[in-house]
């Protein structure tokens, strides 16, 4: 049914008619709508499923592998430092082959204490063993819920459904919220791999040494293989099922002839791909690739997207989360990709690639900005790693003290008293 | 696409108020999105919220920073330096004041402001008479309905009637309707003059 629905809200309906028969999760902002409305959902008796309450989020995780391990259609959601605390378990669930889904309402994480949207938390768990699906918009996020639960059944591999947390999770815009008869025709019951049953007992989850470690590791690396040919499946029958695109490796935008291509995940390819019309408009031809799959990263069908003929000149990677020290994990990952599967630069020459951070900690990433940055990029003059609207008199300010003092005291504070300092007033 | 900016306090339903009118924009079948300027909101503390409005789907996830209205819940907030910022040319601004332009130090905006298109409506003490609780947003949409149109007063009450059931439905419609009344007799009067 279409509704103007808040986003948290469309994830919960839908993942309520996705039949989960445990869902087990701690609250966390901006996370906590979504399992307050199915916790609403189980109490009132529309939703027939164990509502598991637990003090943390490693004991989450850990119900959800136990239920899972007992054959059971399982969810939990987290965000930030939450998925943190249950890192330990999210390894666990990959590692035994658990098809439990996750929604990760992406968040910043601290230290400085921050509650605001971008991509670190997730980005921190990229190499768990999880597949890994972004959301452009609610409607998508609510849709890759029942791909997510397909997916991981049928591959006996837990997925986690990233979505902006508070662009997404928090507003309200339209999304057509699935009947019952339709997700149960595309998502048939779970039949699980392995069952932990009394009346036929299993071990799952024993030690393995040296002697079988790697070809455990192997299976897990050949069903994100599998994965790269499950997901535009499982998008093509979603398509023919509800009439949406959602889901799918990568989705092009603008890119056919593009000189410059953008390449992000999540909720900023909407702005991005505004900005982009705009630059068309200029006369610069531009284009954007959305990445809706991080892991498995699907190389080949980047490479087939970006023409393997013509490629785009250059190439501008948003990158929502900061490697420090290294730089854009988002980059680093696509300039691997674009070589072939010889690990040789393709023929036609690579093209020049800038990596800009933008929207850490929840700073608006602007159409202005934007506009301003690729315009630049299409002139030449993007240098090959920088930020987006970096206040940057407030970092020389601060590495001004560094070099002057000693005990210069907490970079973090010292920044805000400078900036309560030039912009007197209380903070919206 | 119409442009709203809500400015309030923490608990007056600013929030609220802002998927409201997306709701009411969602009837109309229109394409609506409303958010929240994300933070640790408290009670009594500034808060900003957004809604567009648009007759195609809306891809931006920007903050609202060229308003063709702002909605302003609580007087108080207007000498805060950065209630009016970008308002575009010829926008809308209504003010939950029973006070005139002189009482709320305005005189100067109001000199500037195409006449009609600022105006202020007493929505806390029409909730209070309707609702008994002085929560101005339906009234204030109310009044948005009459000032600027971006939505008919009818989906607005059908917006609220799906939002709150009971007393707190029919007093929040009632006091919407009141306030769409006496900004559509304002306009009139000011357009008389």
């Amino acid at each position: 049914m279409l509704k103007q629905i808040e986003g948290s809200r469309a994830v919960a309906e839908t993942v309520a008619r996705c039949r989960p028969q445990v869902i087990c999760a701690y609250p966390i902002t901006p996370q906590t709508h979504i399992v307050e409305a199915l916790g609403t959902l189980v109490k009132n008796g529309d939703l027939n499923s164990a509502f598991i309450n637990v003090e943390s989020e490693f004991s989450a995780m850990s119900a959800v592998i136990g239920a899972s391990a007992t054959g059971a259609r399982t969810y939990t959601a987290t965000a930030s430092q939450g998925l943190l605390y249950m890192s330990e378990a999210v390894y666990n669930a990959a590692g035994l082959g658990l098809p439990v889904v996750m929604t990760v309402a992406n968040r910043a994480i601290g230290a400085p204490i921050n509650i605001w949207n971008d991509h670190s938390d997730a980005m921190s768990q990229r190499d768990a063993g999880w597949i890994q699906l972004y959301a452009e918009t609610s409607q998508e996020a609510a849709d890759l819920h029942i791909q997510a639960f397909l997916l991981a059944e049928q591959l006996s591999n837990p997925v986690m459904v990233c979505m902006d947390g508070f662009l997404l999770t928090h507003a309200s815009e339209r999304a057509d919220i699935p009947d019952q008869p339709e997700v149960d025709a595309f998502l048939p019951a779970y039949q699980p791999r392995q069952v932990l049953d009394p009346a036929d007992p299993v071990s799952i989850g024993a030690m393995v040494g040296p002697e079988a470690f790697t070809e455990v590791r192997y299976l897990a690396d050949q069903r994100m293989r599998q994965a790269l040919e499950l997901i535009p499946d499982i998008a093509a029958a979603f398509w023919r099922q509800f009439g949406r695109a959602s889901g799918g490796l990568v989705r092009p935008y603008r890119t056919a002839g593009a000189d410059l291509v953008v390449v992000a995940l999540g909720s900023v390819l909407g702005t991005v791909k505004d900005t982009v019309d705009q630059l068309r408009d200029d006369g610069i031809r531009a284009g954007v690739l959305g990445l809706t799959s991080f892991r498995p990263f699907p190389a080949q069908a980047i490479r087939e997207a970006l023409g393997d003929g013509h490629r785009p000149r250059r190439l501008v990677v948003i990158e929502r989360a900061l490697a420090p020290g290294s730089g854009g994990i988002v980059t680093a990952e696509l300039r691997a990709a674009l070589a072939d599967a010889d690990g040789r630069s393709c023929p036609a020459g690579n093209p020049i690639i800038s990596t800009v951070v933008a929207g850490l900690g929840g700073r608006p990433v602007t159409r202005k900005s934007l506009h301003e940055m690729l315009t630049g990029a299409a002139h030449g003059v993007l240098p090959p790693f920088s930020y987006l609207d970096l206040r940057t008199e407030l970092a020389q300010a601060e590495l001004a003290r560094i070099r002057a003092t000693r005990r210069s005291g907490p970079s973090a504070e010292n920044i805000l008293r400078d900036l309560s300092a030039t912009a007197p007033g209380p903070q919206g | 696409m119409f442009a709203v900016r809500f400015h309030g306090r923490g608990g007056q339903g600013v929030v609220t108020a802002a998927e409201l009118l997306a709701a009411a924009a969602f009837r109309e079948d229109r394409y609506a999105q409303a958010f929240p300027s994300f933070g640790s909101e408290r009670m009594g503390a500034p808060v900003t919220s957004f809604c567009r409005i648009d007759d195609k789907p809306i891809r931006t996830r920007e903050p609202v920073t060229e308003p063709d209205a702002l909605l302003i819940q609580d007087p108080t907030l207007l000498h805060q330096a950065d209630v009016f910022a970008g308002l575009v040319a010829g926008g809308y601004i209504l003010i939950n004041a029973a006070r005139d332009f002189t009482a709320l130090g305005l005189d100067d905006l109001a000199a500037r402001h195409e006449s009609g298109r600022l105006l202020t409506v007493p929505a806390a003490s029409l909730a209070m008479a309707h609702l008994g609780r002085p929560l101005p947003g339906a009234p204030m949409l109310g009044g948005l309905a009459a000032l600027a149109g971006p939505v008919s007063l009818d989906a607005v009450l059908a917006a609220i009637g799906e939002r709150f059931a009971g007393q707190v439905a029919a007093g929040n419609a009632a006091a919407a309707r009141a306030a769409f009344d006496y900004v559509t007799a304002e306009r009139k009067e000011l357009a008389g003059a």
